[in-house]
């Protein structure tokens, strides 16, 4: 590099340049020899892919897909209970903390007496969702999480608002296919897991296939 | 509230403000007590000698007009404040100034003359408040478009209102031009964009041609306005986050930091060292991902597209990191008032270890490829070239800056989270032009990537990786499921939101392409008050036609790339 780095810890205290110092080629640049080291790059980049010795960041989707982590913030899922009934018990703490206001929720009394209330109408608006996970975030049940399903498309507006059966669909319960869950400290997920269930999806989910749910 | 520490007492030697107060008659002049910067009210009357006064007076000299701003507070007498953000780069030192004015005469004198950055923000202080500024050369809308009736920010305008832009309102530009010596040719106006692939974004240019020489040209924004800081003052100051994303959509994270310390800052905590180490390797990350877009593609729009698939083959890894902590590539949403969304993955420091090594080698191989290229230097040496000192006067920060001489750096000027704790430079080019804003990009690459290699072998604090406030994070899920005082605070804080106390707090960051900065009011109501961006590439996109004019019209397309102008930061 022909021209200075200068190596500052406290702004400048002199003047500021009025004048530009732009870059000077070299006879050497100017003869258009370094555009040889510049094929020698492409050239072998070019025979490592053709060699499979580069890492190739295209994917033939959909039949390849992308491999995310189980934080993925993708298509909203609403857990169920182990009988294949919806968990929320519809307390609006996620339509309230929504930054989009995407969710929209009716309440209804449900029949179970332990239980106080449940979701009549659940329906998010997909193309207003911005995927932030503060849903997830705000709900006290754990009956709204993430799976890392990414791939929606609608062809008219009125399919992107997504009811309440399609978001229970058991679809993505494969543990693998999970996305953003609510987050405990390392050493709560065994107790929890052990007193609750919180986390046996799988297990609900294939309860409520065979209940036809 | 608590202030930052103060600079370096070396660098204020001389710094003198009481000598231009003493110009000024007594009474026009107060100090604001409890600010949490050095901040003056000042009557209107002295505003244009005193901001000429502050910047010429030897013992002053605050040179760089960093932001503009208006705040309404309808039950006041003086029901508007505009707010001026001012800094000395010689002194190292920040003023604030604020002027109140009555809304039946709302006016206030134009600062054109003094900073020609203060153009555009001046604009949008009548776009948004409605407030005439006195002698400003073009005073229209910017943001809104010219349908558009009332104005914003006012507290009295409703947000869910909409108005239609009829074809007869569209601003058509006018240019004063005298006639042309050489008849042979006839002139030109063209227009390119608002989309366009060339305008990176939505922005829309006006030149006229003389043959392929661009003789006058005028920009137009404002397709990409999403009232952020309207929106702000609607929802609470969590759910604020998502909207910060958006702003700087290149490198998020850095928003999202930079929004969350303001708010940090008012409430009096601290995110835990976990988090602000977390932070800062993340916010280096999220730098190099926008250097990488921005030189992948000021080269795409010279010709070289090579480089542009090895650039965002790295961008491609972070967002791989950047998923694998919060769940999201683009929109990230990483932060959270007083911590991280979640803790970090066990994977992490391999992860980052991986980029390390990965990165690099793409950087070196773009070099190889460009840096002593004759084409790529005939097409960038020279080209939208502006002094050091003109950048100043333009409002100009970060890379775009650096590139012209003046070494401002915000992470060295205002060290947050732990940049004040590792070895790095700021590196400095001066030539002012595309190629040198090419170079500085790469050179800063560099420097981050030691910043994470340092902090990765100090190794990764122990502890949580948010405060533990009930009154500001979450508690834990499992606490939420099984504690009734958890289970309150939980939903206190949803329902509520944060409590924020009265005050304001203005924090910078250093973007990607310059200070960032976001100034915030609470009335301790759980929403913003008020919450101005501060977008750096506002000013330096405002530069734009004063850049292209007399260039040709490819030139003009490569300066585009080479200012890292984002649409969804120069709107909001």
């Amino acid at each position: 590099m022909s021209q200075p780095i200068a190596q500052t810890t406290t702004p400048v205290a002199g003047p500021h340049p009025t004048e530009t110092r732009p870059y000077r080629q070299s006879l050497y640049e100017k003869s258009y020899l370094p555009l040889l080291g510049g094929m020698l790059v492409t050239i072998r980049h070019f025979f490592k892919n053709i060699f499979g010795l580069n890492k190739s960041y295209t994917i033939e989707y959909p039949e390849e897909r992308r491999d995310y982590s189980h934080r993925f913030r993708g298509h909203h899922i609403l857990t169920t209970r182990p009988d294949g009934s919806v968990r929320c018990v519809a307390c609006f703490l996620c339509a309230q903390n929504c930054p989009a206001e995407c969710i929209h929720i009716e309440a209804g009394e449900h029949p179970d007496v332990n239980i106080e209330k449940y979701p009549v109408v659940y329906e998010i608006d997909m193309l207003r969702c911005v995927f932030c996970g503060y849903c997830v975030d705000a709900c006290p049940e754990e009956a709204i999480i993430m799976s890392n399903n990414y791939d929606m498309a609608y062809f008219t507006r009125d399919q992107s608002i997504v009811g309440k059966s399609d978001l229970m669909k058991p679809y993505t319960f494969d543990e693998n296919l999970l996305g953003y869950r609510p987050s405990f400290p390392e050493e709560d997920v065994k107790r929890a897991q052990m007193r609750r269930g919180a986390f046996d999806l799988v297990a609900a989910a294939k309860q409520a296939q065979a209940n036809g749910g | 509230m608590p202030t930052l520490a103060p600079p370096p007492p070396e660098t204020r030697v001389g710094y003198d403000l009481d000598a231009v107060r003493a110009k000024f008659p007594a009474g026009s002049i107060t100090t604001q007590e409890g600010a949490p910067w050095p901040t003056w009210i000042v009557r209107r009357e002295i505003l244009v000698d005193l901001a000429r006064e502050l910047r010429d007076n030897p013992a002053t000299r605050l040179d760089l007009f960093v932001d503009l701003f208006g705040v309404d507070y309808p039950d006041r007498a003086e029901r508007f404040e505009v707010v001026y953000n001012l800094y000395s780069l010689p002194f190292h030192a920040r003023l604030f100034l604020k002027v109140a004015v009555r809304e039946d005469d709302a006016v206030v004198p134009s600062l054109v003359k003094i900073w020609k950055g203060v153009d555009w923000f001046e604009r949008e202080l009548y776009d948004m408040f409605g407030l005439h500024v006195e002698g400003h050369p073009h005073l229209r809308r910017i943001l809104c478009h010219e349908g558009f009736q009332g104005h914003p920010l006012r507290k009295d305008y409703d947000a869910a209102r909409r108005w239609i832009l009829t074809e007869d309102k569209i601003y058509k530009p006018h240019f004063d031009l005298p006639d042309g010596e050489d008849d042979l040719f006839e002139r030109m106006t063209i227009n390119i964009g608002p989309s366009h692939p060339a305008m990176h974004g939505t922005f829309r240019l006006m030149a006229v041609l003389d043959g392929e020489t661009i003789i006058a040209s005028d920009i137009e924004i404002g397709y990409l306005h999403r009232c952020f800081e309207k929106m702000a003052e609607t929802h609470n100051w969590q759910q604020v986050i998502p909207y910060t994303d958006r702003l700087n959509y290149c490198s998020a994270f850095i928003n999202n930091v930079g929004y969350c310390k303001t708010v940090e800052k008012m409430l009096g905590v601290e995110a835990p060292p976990k988090a602000v180490w977390a932070r800062t390797i993340l916010s280096e990350f999220s730098r190099i991902m926008d250097h990488c877009v921005c030189n992948g593609t000021t080269l795409v729009d010279a010709g070289a597209l090579t480089n542009f698939w090895y650039m965002f083959q790295i961008r491609e890894e972070i967002y791989g990191l950047l998923e694998s902590v919060c769940g999201a590539r683009l929109t990230v949403s990483a932060c959270r008032i007083g911590g991280l969304i979640q803790n970090l993955p066990p994977d992490f420091e391999a992860r980052c270890r991986t980029l390390l090594t990965m990165i690099p080698p793409f950087i070196k191989d773009v070099e190889d490829l460009v840096d002593k290229n004759r084409i790529w230097l005939d097409r960038s040496v020279g080209i939208a070239s502006i002094t050091g000192a003109e950048a100043v006067n333009w409002g100009w920060t970060g890379p775009c800056l650096r590139a012209s001489g003046v070494a401002y750096d915000v992470r060295k000027a205002y060290p947050y989270d732990l940049y004040d704790t590792v070895e790095w430079e700021v590196p400095v080019l001066y030539g002012g032009d595309v190629y040198d804003r090419y170079r500085i990009r790469m050179l800063e690459i560099r420097q981050s990537l030691s910043i994470i290699r340092q902090l990765l072998d100090r190794g990764m604090p122990e502890g949580p990786h948010i405060v533990d406030d009930p009154h500001v994070a979450l508690p834990s899920k499992d606490a939420c499921y099984n504690q009734m005082e958890a289970m309150i605070y939980h939903f206190k804080l949803i329902m509520d939101g944060i409590q924020v106390p009265a005050g304001e707090a203005y924090t910078m960051v250093e973007g990607a392409n310059g200070e960032l900065g976001f100034y915030a009011i609470s009335d301790g109501t759980g929403k913003p008050y008020r919450l101005h961006c501060r977008p750096p590439c506002f000013p330096i996109f405002s530069t734009f036609p004063q850049l292209i004019n007399g260039g040709s019209l490819s030139d003009s397309i490569v300066s585009l790339g080479g200012l890292n102008v984002i649409a969804g930061e120069l709107e909001r």
